[in-house]
């Protein structure tokens, strides 16, 4: 569906991308990774047809995306780094807006809104103004303004920036939901966690260049990996017969790692995973 | 083209100029409050009324017949305070900003000006203290105290006793006829023995020689011999003019002008954040984007202005008494100037604060020049050719011309087309400089 030719950006004598080449399928989600300045943000941008390549192309379905193509620019949703979001006017009025600018009004901008902002559970808080959302709730209409037009690519930069477990769980859902209905999806982000759960291939830059390219699976593969047998044990103390008697089957080749659950894991037992939205913005829950 | 994208960015600016209500009551009322001030200070609702008298001082070290007439002829003047004061206080009060100016009659004065009335000599020399920063009161100080010194002096010299000893001691000085003499001198002492019986019956208040009647103003001096009506040249002979119509056309230029300047430095604020990748990832064009900016800008400001003028209709008094669509006309163009002005200073601009300081030098300059603090009018005469080159300037005496002067539409197309032109030229500017790219 979307194929990136020997593309290139200069920023002056600076080299911000240089000839990469990659391509998504059709309801695929790839996931963009790389440290700060490995030319995920530009590459995004001329995806996007805002900013004109130096060299090489982007097509989507054999069109090349420029700044001026403004009918494939009809088909492809970007949910930016930043808040998109005039934070003074209400959810709705952005939806109007960014609604407008893809040429949706009337019956249909009202469907698509209320579809778009119910995806991101925010249907009830449309007519609130922006500047009283947590966070998380602003990453979400952030979201949602990408979809009123529905697009057929979506292209979300880092959408989980500074957002709490609960509504970084919540915008995965909603992302897996995007999945579910076939959008193809580019995801750029620093957690391989997230890219992990949510990403079907990972095209992974430095320095303006792809290192990497390839299912999450063939990623491990490319590591040198010891195999290990795990066997998870539960309980404190109760097997303590059967680890001694392990280690003395095995000797050295048998460790006793004892790992408990992942901070994230305490996280979410202990807050739950129920959206804050009311207790973010100082009301009662 | 994408009316639609239009149009949603064009209500998106409006709802954000709204959505700030304190800032919309602020941006409204300031330009209301100043418009007033200046009003009142430069007329108010009639030139004739509310003048404020000028605080002269005057000192009499003479305290001759001359002096004291003089100084109650000033007393009586409704133009000035007059306040009689010794030399020292007075000069204190005009180094402190006290008083405008002061007058000091020497000692003398009465004697040696009545004396150079008739020989040009010997003038007595009046001081005048004035204030540096108030030589417009200086003026008018120096002009009443020609008027009502001269009508003093002349009447002491064809009427006083100080006069008739003065036209002896000049005749003895010029001695009998002589066989001789030069006809000048024979006819001067003609001239002055028939002025010393003129003297002698204004003296005794007999006949006018003129009419033959009684001269009851014999003894009045010599006074200004014409009188001046003048007439106010506004929309109507009965309409005074309106100093809050000017005020109010300078203010509202003034202050729209820094809409204009909150529309650009917005413009610039939003090439840092999200909304303006989001934008351009849009299918829109730029020149659709730069349209629905002007427009909105525009709409904003036609509707500071009429909002504006509506409260000086309404409170101050201020009409449209010349072409309605004239005035239309003027305030459409100069609105879309300052929305093309807008354009032109987001894309000139480097940062947001920079543009900003830079702008409001520019528009404090341009309204400055364009009389919208004080009438043009005031200014020297190349200052008023140089503040031609403003728009300012045209847009206020365009407003003016439709107000209280009270012109007809003819009056409008000049200062619309100079807009206009100025819109184009700050538009060009902004197509040219727009980087809709990176």
């Amino acid at each position: 569906m979307l194929v990136i030719e020997k593309l290139r950006k200069n920023f002056g004598a600076r080299c911000a991308v240089n000839d990469i080449s990659f391509s998504v399928g059709k309801g695929e989600t790839v996931g963009l990774l790389g440290p700060n300045g490995a030319g995920k943000t530009t590459t995004i941008a001329m995806i996007c047809g805002i900013a004109k390549a130096d060299a090489g192309r982007v097509t989507l379905d054999g069109e090349a995306i420029t700044p001026d193509s403004r009918a494939l620019k009809q088909r492809v949703g970007l949910v930016p780094q930043d808040l998109a979001l005039y934070e003074e006017l209400s959810a709705w009025a952005n939806i109007e807006l960014f609604g407008g600018l893809y040429g949706i009004t009337g019956p249909l901008l009202e469907q698509r809104g209320t579809t778009a902002l119910q995806l991101v559970g925010l249907a009830d808080r449309r007519r609130e103004a922006i500047r009283n959302f947590s966070g998380g709730m602003k990453r979400r209409v952030n979201i949602a303004c990408a979809l009123l037009h529905d697009p057929d690519l979506i292209v979300l930069d880092e959408p989980t920036v500074g957002v709490d477990p609960q509504s970084r769980n919540a915008i995965f859902e909603n992302i897996e939901t995007l999945k579910r209905q076939g959008k193809t999806l580019i995801y750029t982000t620093h957690y391989m966690e997230e890219a992990e759960r949510l990403c079907d291939r990972l095209v992974i830059m430095d320095r303006g260049e792809i290192v990497a390219n390839d299912t999450i699976a063939g990623l491990y593969a490319q590591l040198p990996v010891r195999r290990d047998a795990v066997i998870e044990l539960s309980g404190d103390g109760a097997n303590d017969a059967l680890i001694q008697e392990l280690a003395a089957r095995f000797g050295k080749q048998f460790q006793v790692q004892q790992r408990g659950a992942k901070l994230d894991d305490v996280f979410m037992r202990l807050t739950g995973h129920a959206l804050r939205d009311a207790s973010d913005t100082g009301e009662s829950p | 083209m994408n009316g639609n994208a239009i149009a949603a960015l064009i209500r998106n600016d409006i709802r954000l100029y709204l959505s700030d209500r304190r800032a919309l009551v602020v941006g409204i009322l300031v330009p209301i409050l100043i418009a007033a001030f200046f009003g009142y200070v430069f007329g108010g609702l009639g030139s004739k009324k509310e003048a404020g008298k000028i605080p002269v001082a005057v000192v009499d070290e003479d305290q001759s017949a001359v002096s004291r007439a003089i100084v109650q002829d000033l007393l009586q003047d409704s133009m000035i305070s007059l306040q009689p004061l010794a030399r020292a206080a007075a000069e204190d009060k005009v180094r402190a900003g006290a008083i405008d100016a002061a007058v000091i009659l020497p000692r003398g004065f009465g004697e040696q000006s009545t004396r150079a009335l008739f020989t040009g000599e010997n003038k007595s020399v009046i001081e005048l203290l004035v204030d540096p920063s108030k030589a417009t009161s200086a003026q008018v100080v120096q002009g009443l105290l020609a008027q009502h010194a001269m009508q003093q002096i002349s009447k002491e010299a064809f009427g006083g006793a100080g006069g008739a000893r003065t036209m002896d001691d000049f005749l003895g000085t010029l001695g009998e006829p002589k066989a001789g003499e030069s006809a000048d001198r024979t006819e001067l002492r003609e001239l002055l023995r028939s002025a010393r019986r003129w003297n002698s019956r204004n003296a005794a208040g007999t006949a006018n020689p003129a009419t033959g009647t009684a001269n009851n103003s014999a003894g009045a001096g010599l006074s200004i011999p014409y009188t001046v009506s003048s007439r106010d040249m506004t929309a109507r002979n009965d309409i005074p003019y309106n100093g809050y119509a000017h005020s109010f056309a300078g203010m509202s230029v003034q202050f729209i002008l820094f809409a204009g300047i909150d529309a650009g430095v917005l413009l610039l604020l939003l090439r840092g954040r999200g909304i303006w990748q989001r934008v351009r990832s849009a299918p829109l064009h730029k020149a659709q984007f730069l349209f629905a900016r002007a427009t909105a800008t525009m709409l904003i400001s036609l509707f500071m202005l009429t909002v504006v003028y509506a409260v000086a209709m309404l409170l101050f008094g201020v009409r449209i008494d010349g072409s309605l669509p004239g005035f239309i006309a003027i305030a459409i163009a100069f609105c879309l100037l300052n929305a093309c002005f807008g354009l032109m200073l987001a894309t000139l601009g480097k940062s947001a604060p920079t543009a900003r300081g830079l702008a409001t030098m520019a528009v404090l300059l341009l309204v400055m020049l364009g009389g919208a603090w004080v009438p043009s009018f005031v200014f020297p005469g190349w200052l008023q050719q140089l503040s031609r080159l403003s728009p300012a300037r045209w847009a206020v005496d365009g407003f003016d011309g439709m107000t209280w002067r009270g012109l007809p539409f003819d009056a409008a197309v000049m200062p619309t087309v100079v807009l206009l032109g100025s819109a184009l030229l700050c538009l060009a500017i902004a197509i040219w400089r727009f980087r809709w790219e990176e």
